[in-house]
């Protein structure tokens, strides 16, 4: 088993108690492993939370943790993928000046050709999302950098496997 | 919260009653079974102490002298009975006082229910007094936690507390209560857990890895067996003789699984690990089978991973998944209770003998025996040695007595030379090597298991840190039998600073109070030993005592345990001087 780093995505199935981000995080905390992103959210299964946790870690050293996921009371079921696995979004909003966008047209083709969408625009500023891989926001980030960003933010990485994952049948089994 | 508990069976079947959620608490514990918990009042735990009060005839709550004896106290009523032990505190430094206990409970995956009172819910994050986050610091080191807020919670996180403490791989579970859920009045009922959606305690048993397990030691030349806790956790004792017998399996335990198979059978081979015994650790790296049962590789049995058994196939039969693979990869993993996987093993065993790879075994304790034990039980030398106890105490118990050690030389000394005939009889810190471990866990044992013999068997150093709790023995009068062995030194710190550091002994000698009137000012019947004519004498005086008794053995100040793989040396390097 290889014992190089890669990047994963976690994908956990839980329920949604309070303490258990505290409890899944200090599996991580324990190695001494940086967590790239975390989100949590409702999953397709009504009362289960679905997280997606991005790490970069060896196969060997996943293959653990995952397993010490598992063993938490109220995690029902944890999958780690690589990218090529799964199809994946990560998301991001620009805080930029309206003076911009009616004075440089060149910001205007920017959005355009990066398919940004434009949230909302008063006075003072626009709000400009953008969804997609991580290269095509920071290429986005790169090219609004230089008319100055008021503020700047991006979502953690959300996840859906190409894979089924079958976890309403484990939930049966669970309590068969 | 969600409790998302399965199906339930009624245990109290009438109709609701009113009750405070202080009350609620102490039926909880009765409906559980719970005859005795361990534990110390405050102010965020009172309105429950109160309930104690007027419950104690059927609910007995000892006042141990610091909460950490609390959860020592409930492990050792929880590893000599199976059941599950409980503590209870007040908040904030009540509560983290808990800490070290829920950890070694943890780590020995020992059942256990804590029960912490909490400041009221409108104070929370607030600073109040008193006020700490015991969910939050006990996350890492509990099976399970959980906050009650309201008094209508305290039923259904009981129930689902204990389920959880004592099923599957065992665990320590915290709950906190706040005050204002303590006072506060709700319709009680009391269903008992049977499940939890997220939670499978018990892995299905793939029958085709059992007939893998099966042919291979059938096939196997060389088999040796590593037995842990598992086997008496899963109560597998029975199974696990009948296998070893049939498949004439030279076979040795972990420390926490010391016990499970009598010392006096022919094929219990001895401990492994770091003090284990020279023929089960040096052979480890020549069988061709290695089947682990109810173990978990901790770092203190294999040595360095990157030499341990790399020739044998590892069938690893365990009930928890995240341990196969984690330490040893293994070539069969039959996940299970050790109960229910070693009883489809057995009728698939062939009858095997394999007597020259037990005179392999032979010879090296031949070896063993002439280099340490030998010296150890029979010392030609002045000084008493901690060996020469033990064999005093195993020719007066005939092996029947439970024994509890502390952590550090006695430990290794108690676990090596112990006789035993009875199972859950070595009770001891193992994983996490807690000193003071075995004063306050003596007390619990006894509690739970007064028809037996319960001796605790604590170093210099660790009788220091819990000492307090001779003030619980005086005041219950728990008839427990304690020997410290004194060598004036923290002795594994010593034995490694002499090996390891070139005998600088930084901090490791220590100048000890008068012991025997420390017991005796808690009106504790205690006696000195420097002589050896005197020892025999003095553990029979001890044992025939009708109540506690605390004998102190002065031994030799710089013995050291033997044998020994030095840290990150291999299994093979095992050294016996």
């Amino acid at each position: 088993m290889s014992t190089d780093n890669q990047l994963y995505t976690i994908s956990i199935y839980t329920e949604n108690n309070v303490g258990l981000l505290n409890r899944i995080s200090a599996i991580f905390q324990r190695r001494k492993i940086n967590i790239k992103s975390i989100n949590t959210s409702i999953s397709e299964i009504d009362g289960v939370s679905r997280w997606s946790i991005v790490v970069s870690m060896s196969e060997e050293q996943i293959r653990k943790v995952i397993g010490q996921i598992e063993k938490q009371v109220e995690v029902i079921k944890a999958y780690y993928h690589t990218d090529d696995e799964t199809i994946y979004q990560e998301s991001c909003l620009f805080k930029i000046k309206s003076d911009l966008l009616f004075e440089d047209p060149q910001i205007q083709n920017i959005i355009k050709e990066s398919h940004a969408r434009i949230v909302t625009v008063n006075r003072v500023f626009f709000v400009l999302e953008k969804s997609g891989r991580r290269r095509e926001v920071d290429l986005l980030y790169r090219e609004l950098k230089p008319f100055g960003i008021m503020q700047f933010v991006r979502s953690g990485r959300i996840s859906v496997t190409k894979d089924e994952l079958k976890v309403s049948p484990i939930l049966v089994a669970f309590q068969a | 919260m969600q409790t998302n508990t399965i199906t339930r069976e009624k245990v109290v079947t009438a109709k609701t009653e009113r009750l405070t959620g202080s009350e609620a608490v102490v039926k909880c514990l009765l409906a559980e079974g719970v005859d005795v918990l361990y534990g110390y009042p405050g102010g965020a735990i009172m309105p429950v102490y109160d309930e104690l009060f007027k419950y104690q005839d059927r609910l007995h709550h000892v006042l141990t002298r610091h909460e950490q004896g609390a959860t020592h106290s409930a492990q050792g009523y929880a590893r000599i009975s199976g059941k599950v032990g409980v503590a209870m505190a007040t908040s904030g430094p009540g509560a983290t006082n808990l800490i070290t206990g829920i950890a070694d409970a943890q780590i020995d995956s020992t059942p256990m229910v804590c029960i912490t009172g909490q400041v009221g819910s409108h104070l929370l994050g607030s600073d109040a007094f008193q006020e700490t986050d015991i969910v939050g610091i006990s996350t890492p080191v509990t099976k399970w936690n959980h906050q009650i807020t309201k008094a209508s919670e305290i039923p259904s996180v009981f129930a689902k507390a204990f389920y959880i403490a004592k099923s599957g791989r065992p665990g320590p579970v915290l709950i906190d209560i706040t005050k204002d859920a303590q006072f506060e009045e709700f319709d009680f009922v009391y269903e008992k857990c049977t499940g939890v959606r997220s939670y499978k305690p018990v892995p299905n048993v793939d029958l085709a890895a059992v007939k893998n397990a099966a042919e291979i030691i059938n096939a196997a030349k060389k088999p040796m067996i590593v037995w842990g806790q598992g086997v008496i956790l899963g109560e597998a004792e029975k199974e696990l003789k009948a296998v070893i017998e049939k498949a004439g399996i030279p076979s040795a335990w972990t420390i926490l699984g010391a016990s499970a198979v009598p010392t006096s059978h022919p094929l219990n081979i001895g401990m492994v690990g770091m003090h284990g015994n020279y023929a089960p650790n040096k052979l480890t790296n020549e069988c061709d089978v290695l089947i682990a049962i109810g173990m978990r590789f901790d770092d203190r049995v294999t040595g360095n991973l990157a030499t341990y058994a790399k020739q044998a196939k590892v069938i690893h039969f365990e009930i928890d998944p995240a341990e196969i693979d984690k330490n040893v990869k293994t070539d069969v993993a039959v996940l299970g209770n050790s109960k229910e996987t070693l009883s489809l093993l057995l009728p698939l065993l062939e009858q095997k003998t394999h007597p020259e790879w037990h005179q392999e075994f032979k010879d090296l304790y031949k070896i063993e025996y002439d280099k340490v034990i030998n010296n150890d039980l029979n010392p030609k030398k002045e000084g008493l040695t901690m060996g020469e106890v033990l064999k005093e105490i195993n020719v007066q118990t005939k092996g029947d007595a439970a024994i509890v050690s502390d952590v550090g030389q006695h430990q290794m000394i108690a676990c090596r030379y112990a006789e035993f005939t009875t199972t859950k009889s070595n009770i001891t810190s193992g994983g996490l090597g807690t000193m003071g471990f075995a004063l306050p866990a003596a007390i619990g044992a006894k509690m739970a298991a007064p028809e037996r013999d319960v001796i605790a068997i604590i170093g210099d150093g660790g009788y220091q840190m819990t000492i307090q709790e001779l003030g619980t023995i005086f005041q219950t009068k728990v008839p427990v039998k304690i020997v410290v062995l004194n060598n004036e030194f923290l002795g594994m710190v010593r034995q490694w600073q002499q090996l390891f550091f070139d005998k600088r002994y930084a901090s490791t000698e220590m100048v000890n109070p008068d012991f025997v009137t420390i017991a005796k000012g808690y009106h504790i019947e205690a006696k000195r030993v420097d002589k050896r004519e005197d020892l025999a004498t003095s553990v029979k005086e001890m044992m025939e005592h009708d109540g506690a008794y605390f004998l102190e053995v002065r031994v030799e100040k710089e013995g050291n345990v033997f044998p020994m793989i030095p840290t990150g040396a291999s299994v093979s390097d095992i050294r016996l001087e």
